[in-house]
């Protein structure tokens, strides 16, 4: 067990301004546990009193080496990492790793089987941003939201436990399609969903929106300019808010989303009120989806017929040789993909999620990087957090809506 | 009965001493925030209205290690964290339990790789564990449950000989 | 490919001595390190590539000539393009000059890189570990680095696996 690492003054003496060396400001440490840090973040703050003068992040608390272990399993297999890495959005993350999947190998999805796609990934990103709130408001002493959005969450979650039989991680998302239809009561669940949330985003809205101590709170703290946003590579809510209009629904659809009639928030202002008021109207938007989603489900296999990536029903083996050929090599080996590399990138709820897959004719990948959007957005709040209060970071730090997992990987 | 009830009408209750502690022990135990990764989720969402934690004495959860007894962990260890739960589980008081929640905090679960201790039994001693991934919260409260119960057993002779 | 992209790409094959390749619709460019950093700035001041969506580096041991390539993923927000440039680099221990004067998200990224490859940044302002422990004499990534694979502990292999774990019991 090695001893904890001091961070001495002379490793980060390039980072931190002369007043700090000389003793005139503070140098504390919010360490990797805390209540407000939104999962084991670690901030070295220079402080004047109250007020931030510099925060360097360490990050690495949480690292799980997905990427080297994704290199060691097959393609099938690696799937169930995904989920583990962004944990609130975990069917996002399969999406992106199966159509990166896709796209290397050239495997066609059917159309039923995109539209649950979509109906599954806007409900994981209604899920994702009722975290956000309930948390962002918990760290903002408004208690009563966490317990609000949390009841909400439990009927997602129950939806998604009705599907796959998991609530959280549930490794649904397969390459070719999914990984078996939805049952029958899942039409009653979702549109019993809708009936009653939008009414529950206005009664959030009405708690939180025009609270003269919530906007005292969040207007102007943290700006973000349209020219940082995009040197420091921030992508999401948090670039949209800056005034950047690009969403890769929109930009590079996939997955049928262009079928879908939405519109795609954005704000000039780039404070945390601004980014508040683009994820309440993505929420709006995501039923939205969902509903166009449902009233145009086609009916039709949910998996691609594709037998050298994808295994036979059951019934099948019985009577088909072949069958039970791909079934026993697809089991036991894997399929394998050419000797390439691509980059396909989908809109999780905090930004890019992108996957670099890179193949070698085996059945293994041969490098999978994750490009994961909570990275780049950490990666702004030293220039986010310089001359505000010490509170009014913890407010930052909810507004950017960061995930652990995501950036340690 | 007779004497018995001659006293319980007095409002005098007879038990030993161990009994009482125990059972005050498991009234309010109260958890020290320690989510990690996914599993945190779960317990918060335990802690939520839908699978409410404090009808079993869990009201808070405290960020401060001084003033909690009950330490879930919740979540993948890394080998950078490690060093900073040990000082984290030497910082809390007597007595003081640790659940271990989840597959990652029991075993490694999926990963078994270079960066994630396989259980956090190498870093602090574990009192119950709790398999799932992520563990339902009513898995959660059945640990807690058992818990209580391994604490209704615990014995001060045993206590006296672990404290020396 | 796109044929907004195609000018795009014979621009910097003719300036930058470029090699193509097409792959599922991508553009992949291959350049050399040492002309990397003036075509990253020609795709972002000429070009319009505003967004330096990933930079991640691949490890093919054992082979030694190149050992590593570096990749760049540019993205165009005005003009919806996107661009895949591929550096490659030689040796073990190899250095390469930083792009983060020109894109400041890659500071963060060029710090993961060193601290899962080895390969350093020359002119790099905070050449730090980022994930891995701070005193941590390994590099993860690297293809001769194993995986840290503890055996599962069955019944006849329990007792031996378990007397090598530390298992503090206070």
């Amino acid at each position: 067990m090695t001893q904890i690492q001091e961070v001495s003054v002379d490793e980060i003496k390039h980072l931190v301004s002369e007043r700090a060396l000389s003793g005139e400001t503070m140098l504390l440490n919010m360490g990797p546990q805390h209540p407000s840090t939104h999962g084991v973040l670690r901030l070295l703050l220079e402080l004047d009193g109250e007020i931030v003068v510099n925060c360097i992040p360490d990050i690495g608390f949480l690292h799980t080496g997905v990427e080297k272990n994704m290199e060691a399993k097959t393609y099938q297999k690696a799937e169930v990492m995904s989920d583990r890495l962004d944990y609130m959005n975990p069917i996002g993350n399969n999406l992106a790793y199966v159509m990166a999947v896709e796209k290397l190998v050239d495997l066609d999805v059917p159309a039923r089987a995109q539209a649950i796609r979509v109906i599954l990934a806007e409900l994981q990103r209604l899920n994702s941003h009722l975290v956000w709130l309930g948390t962002s408001g918990l760290d903002l002493a408004a208690q009563s939201m966490f317990l609000y959005c949390f009841r909400e969450r439990e009927i997602i979650l129950d939806i998604f436990e009705l599907v796959s039989g998991q609530r959280m991680m549930t490794t649904y998302i397969r390459p070719g399609g999914l990984w078996r239809d939805v049952p029958v009561e899942f039409e009653t669940a979702v549109r019993d969903f809708l009936k009653i949330f939008p009414k529950r985003i206005d009664e959030y809205e009405a708690l939180l929106t025009k609270n003269p101590l919530f906007m005292d709170r969040m207007m102007g703290i943290g700006h973000l300019t349209r020219e940082d946003a995009l040197s420091y590579g921030c992508t999401g809510p948090v670039m949209r808010a800056s005034g950047v209009d690009w969403d890769l629904r929109k930009k590079r659809p996939y997955s049928g989303y262009e079928q879908y009639d939405f519109v795609v928030p954005t704000r000039t202002e780039g404070d945390n009120y601004a980014r508040y008021l683009v994820r309440m109207e993505e929420m709006r938007q995501s039923v939205r989806i969902i509903e166009q989603a449902m009233n145009k489900l086609p009916m039709g296999p949910v998996r691609s017929e594709n037998r050298k990536f994808v295994p036979p029903p059951r019934s099948e083996i019985g009577v088909s040789m072949e069958a039970l050929i791909h079934h026993f090599k697809l089991w036991t080996e894997g399929f394998s993909a050419p000797a390439n590399s691509i980059y396909s990138a989908v809109e999780s709820p905090r930004g890019e999620l992108g996957v670099y897959l890179e193949g070698d004719g085996s059945p293994k990948p041969y490098r999978v990087h994750w490009r994961t959007p909570s990275y780049e957005n950490l990666g702004i709040l030293p220039v986010l957090s310089k001359g505000f209060l010490v509170a009014d970071l913890v407010a930052i730090i909810g507004s950017l809506d960061i995930v652990l997992g995501d950036i340690d990987r | 009965m007779g004497v018995e009830q001659k006293l319980a009408n007095m409002g005098v209750v007879t038990t030993t001493l161990e009994n009482v502690v125990n059972w005050s022990r498991t009234g309010a135990m109260w958890p020290m925030l320690f989510g990690l990764a996914c599993c945190a989720i779960e317990m918060m969402a335990a802690q939520a209205s839908n699978y409410d934690m404090s009808r079993f004495g869990m009201e808070l959860m405290r960020p401060s290690p001084r003033q909690s007894d009950l330490m879930i962990v919740a979540g993948r260890v890394s080998k950078k964290m490690g060093p900073v739960l040990r000082r984290l589980y030497d910082q809390m008081p007597e007595p003081k339990w640790v659940i271990a929640m989840g597959d990652c905090a029991s075993c490694g679960g999926v990963f078994n790789n270079y960066a994630i201790y396989q259980g956090v039994d190498e870093v602090v001693p574990v009192d119950v564990y709790v398999a799932g991934c992520p563990p339902r919260p009513e898995s959660l409260i059945h640990a807690v449950m058992t818990l209580h119960e391994k604490v209704k057993t615990e014995k001060f002779k045993d206590l006296a000989e672990k404290y020396g | 490919m796109d044929n907004q992209l195609e000018p795009i790409v014979r621009k910097l094959q003719a300036d930058f001595g470029a090699t193509v390749e097409e792959f599922r619709g991508e553009a992949h460019l291959t350049v050399s390190t040492e002309r990397i950093v003036a075509t990253l700035e020609a795709c972002r001041d000429q070009f319009g590539f505003e967004l330096l969506s990933a930079q991640t580096a691949v490890d093919y041991w054992p082979k030694e000539s190149p050992r590593f390539h570096i990749i760049y993923q540019l993205t165009s927000v005005t003009k919806n393009l996107s661009l895949t440039i591929h550096a490659p680099v030689n040796g073990s221990q190899p250095e390469v000059p930083t792009v983060s004067g020109v894109y400041d998200s890659a500071n963060w990224r060029e710090r993961e890189i060193w601290d899962m490859f080895g390969i350093r940044f020359v002119g790099h302002p905070d050449m730090r570990r980022i994930l891995n422990p701070p005193d941590a004499d390994y590099f993860p990534l690297r293809k001769d680095y194993p995986l840290g694979y503890e055996e599962p502990q069955f019944s006849f292999n329990f007792d031996e696996i378990q007397l090598g774990k530390p298992n503090p019991k206070e």
